[in-house]
């Protein structure tokens, strides 16, 4: 398989992750957030800085069909990150 | 359906040792910037832009483990095993930016405290790990990927260890260590299941189409050949 074919499959599977089966996640919480719960320091969470950004929680601000709200932060991280690490690593390499 | 947080927030470690542990991060950046430059090959190179995608979408998908929690992929030992233990450092520290910034997953001063666990411990950990198992396992594909099922299970209790230890430093309720140990031990040693079965099967997937760009696989000539 050409290197480019291998990335393009990897990244249209990403995207069918973030964007579709991600809707289907465990909504419990997770190991930490378990723990903080059982022995007794979850109260001590602050809420992020960053909480009133329109995508807080993977959710978009505004839609409420979960399963597109989730849909578009999903494909909307992807995009960020995809431009952030092959932006880096390219960079990286050109140096 | 809610995708729940899945970092450290701010609070549950005090600011002095938030910002400590930022400085700590930084520090190791700075090394996995300098590292990656001679491990990452020019051919590999969009294999660790992918890397970072695919962690972060696999990071969405919690799956449910015991009494009502769950727990997701790390990734530190995906991304050492494929790409090298720097750029694979860098590849989930990118991960945990976008998380940060973008959907307020993990306190914004907590980024460092993260960066240490999941970026460094899980990668540089499950790196040494699977180094160790490469000289006793048998060079083949069976002993290859055994060596990457048991590297990326011990990473995520190394995790688990390392917020344990942030705790102890600087937790912000006073609660005796060992509890907190015991609790984050118990419950990431089946996290850790999760992890070894999503490494396992996306490695075996690279190798089987191009083992050739695999970065673990590339001193194992046995394994090239087979």
């Amino acid at each position: 398989m050409q290197t480019n074919k291998l990335i393009q499959v990897g990244i249209v599977a990403s995207i069918f992750v973030a964007a579709v089966v991600s809707f289907y996640a465990s909504s419990n919480p997770d190991g930490l957030e378990y723990v903080a719960e059982q022995v007794g320091f979850l109260n001590t969470a602050k809420d992020s800085a960053v909480a009133g950004s329109p995508f807080a929680d993977y959710a978009t601000t505004g839609i409420n069909n979960e399963r597109i709200s989730v849909a578009i932060a999903g494909v909307l991280g992807i995009g960020l990150t995809a431009l952030i690490s092959f932006g880096l690593f390219s960079f990286i390499k050109r140096k | 359906m809610k995708i729940p947080q899945l970092h450290i927030p701010d609070g549950f470690i005090s600011a002095p040792v938030s910002l400590i542990s930022l400085a700590i991060a930084a520090f190791f950046i700075y090394l996995a910037l300098r590292g990656a430059k001679n491990q990452l090959d020019e051919k590999v190179a969009p294999l660790a832009g992918l890397a970072a995608v695919f962690i972060f979408a696999m990071q969405m998908i919690n799956f449910p483990v015991a009494a009502g929690t769950s727990g997701h992929l790390i990734g530190g030992a995906l991304a050492a095993i494929l790409i090298g233990p720097w750029a694979g450092v860098l590849a989930v520290t990118v991960v945990l930016f976008v998380q940060v910034l973008f959907f307020a997953d993990g306190g914004l001063i907590a980024l460092g405290l993260n960066v240490i666990n999941l970026s460094v411990i899980a990668t540089l950990g499950s790196w040494y790990v699977f180094k160790l198992l490469q000289k006793i396992l048998p060079k083949n594909r069976i002993g290859f990927l055994t060596a990457t099922a048991i590297a990326a299970y011990i990473s995520v209790p190394l995790s688990a260890v390392g917020f344990s230890i942030q705790f102890a430093i600087g937790g912000t309720a006073a609660i005796e260590l060992s509890k907190v140990l015991i609790a984050m031990l118990g419950v990431h040693a089946v996290i850790g299941i999760g992890e070894a079965i999503i490494t396992v099967l996306t490695v075996s997937a690279v190798l089987s189409v191009r083992r050739d760009l695999v970065y673990a696989a590339a001193s194992n000539k046995s394994l090239l050949k087979s």
